[in-house]
């Protein structure tokens, strides 16, 4: 069932809220990504990350996002960015490289856009 | 009685961790973001306060979505700080003080504010990074700590004017703890900055400046702004300013700004730090 009350974001353009509803369809992708707060976790996710995805019950949809590293995809997917920025760790991406992929620009075209904004 | 003597704001970016581990004061990229310290630093060492009470949001370290306290209170006598999974490094445990954080407890339900209390707290970036900043050398003038997280993880997150209230409510309750103590707030975390969606690397400096203007002069103000306003306006993790809102409800009416800087951009942040001087 769909809870339409709880989407009360769709008027900022680029912005996906995590509320109820989001929370609700990224439980198990989130809960994913909280797991790498510990090592062995990382690791194991590194050494079978199909197996790992399986262990945690993502979706399908879920599972192609993380299999892209398409940020967006996964957020899309009901990904919340505090963990999700757990898993971008995983692969060394910085919160610049994941801002970049996400407004398609390279790093350092975005990091001149969050320079630019101070002057 | 305790004696609340200021409020400290800073961000807590995890980047801040690691430039702080890497000793980049004067790298040109830091040295704006880094010279806003040491008046804190001079004022503190000067006033010497016992408690810090540490404002922050909670990360993904202690808390997960299949429990998310809006309010959590720690009340533990120590905080660890562990991985969050991108190699910041590990800070030691910082000492607690439970007595106070349950007279604290005991008089915010009394007051209705029906917050979470956790004799476990393991502290994240979001605590880590102001306590290495206002206190580097981790010195026998660090202060005991009372972490305060506020869930800025998952909306519903709580309105402007409940984190205004809430300070209140804690600042009347430290102020009626018998110990002569010197007590300062920190709120941490903001200002403007977005991480997630294509509006990814949003900052909004006059929405910034204003904050920082108001949260001196005109407190009640802010807390007309409705959430989705912050959202628009100071992005979508700009909701930690939240966590300032505290720090000023427990703050007497009227304070001193006595050092402020701004500066962007810090990782993908307005970064803004202050000291407001409770007035005697």
């Amino acid at each position: 069932m769909e809870i339409m009350t709880f989407d009360h974001h769709i008027d900022i353009p680029g912005t996906t809220l995590f509320d109820g509803r989001q929370a609700m369809k990224g439980y198990q992708l989130n809960k994913m990504c909280y797991s790498f707060n510990h090592k062995e976790n990382r690791e194991a996710f590194k050494a079978d990350p199909e197996a790992y995805m399986e262990k945690y019950k993502l979706s399908e949809v879920q599972k192609d996002a993380v299999r892209s590293l398409n940020v967006l995809k996964m957020i899309e997917a009901g990904g919340n960015i505090y963990y999700l920025a757990k898993l971008a760790g995983i692969f060394g991406l910085s919160v610049q490289d994941v801002g970049a992929q996400q407004t398609g620009m390279t790093t350092e075209e975005f990091k001149a856009k969050l320079k630019a904004q101070g002057e | 009685m305790a004696k609340i003597i200021g409020g400290l704001t800073t961000s807590h970016i995890p980047a801040v961790g690691n430039a702080i581990a890497n000793k980049l004061y004067d790298d040109p990229y830091w040295k704006p973001f880094f010279d806003g310290y040491p008046p804190i630093r001079q004022w503190l060492g000067d006033h010497k306060p016992e408690v810090a009470i540490v404002i922050y949001n909670d990360h993904g370290l202690a808390f997960f979505l299949n429990q998310m306290p809006t309010f959590a209170i720690g009340a533990a006598r120590e905080y660890c700080n562990a991985d969050e999974g991108w190699g910041i490094p590990v800070m030691p445990p910082y000492p607690g003080y439970p007595e106070l954080s349950w007279h604290i407890i005991e008089h915010m339900v009394a007051n209705e504010f029906d917050i979470t209390s956790c004799q476990e707290l393991p502290v994240d970036h979001g605590f880590t990074v102001p306590m290495q900043l206002f206190w580097p050398d981790r010195g026998p003038d660090m202060p005991r700590v009372i972490p305060v997280s506020a869930n800025t993880v998952q909306h519903p997150i709580p309105t402007l004017k409940r984190a205004y209230d809430f300070g209140k409510a804690m600042g009347d309750a430290i102020r009626a703890w018998p110990d002569d103590i010197n007590v300062v707030v920190l709120g941490t975390g903001g200002l403007s900055h977005q991480l997630d969606g294509q509006r990814a690397g949003f900052i909004n400096k006059k929405f910034d400046e204003m904050c920082m203007e108001k949260i001196v002069t005109d407190p009640l103000a802010l807390t007309k702004i409705s959430r989705v306003e912050l959202v628009r306006e100071a992005g979508a993790q700009g909701t930690e300013f939240l966590m300032w809102m505290m720090m000023r409800g427990a703050l007497s009416e009227k304070v001193n700004p006595i050092s402020e800087n701004y500066h962007i951009p810090i990782s993908n942040t307005g970064a803004g730090t202050m000291l407001l001087e409770c007035a005697a």
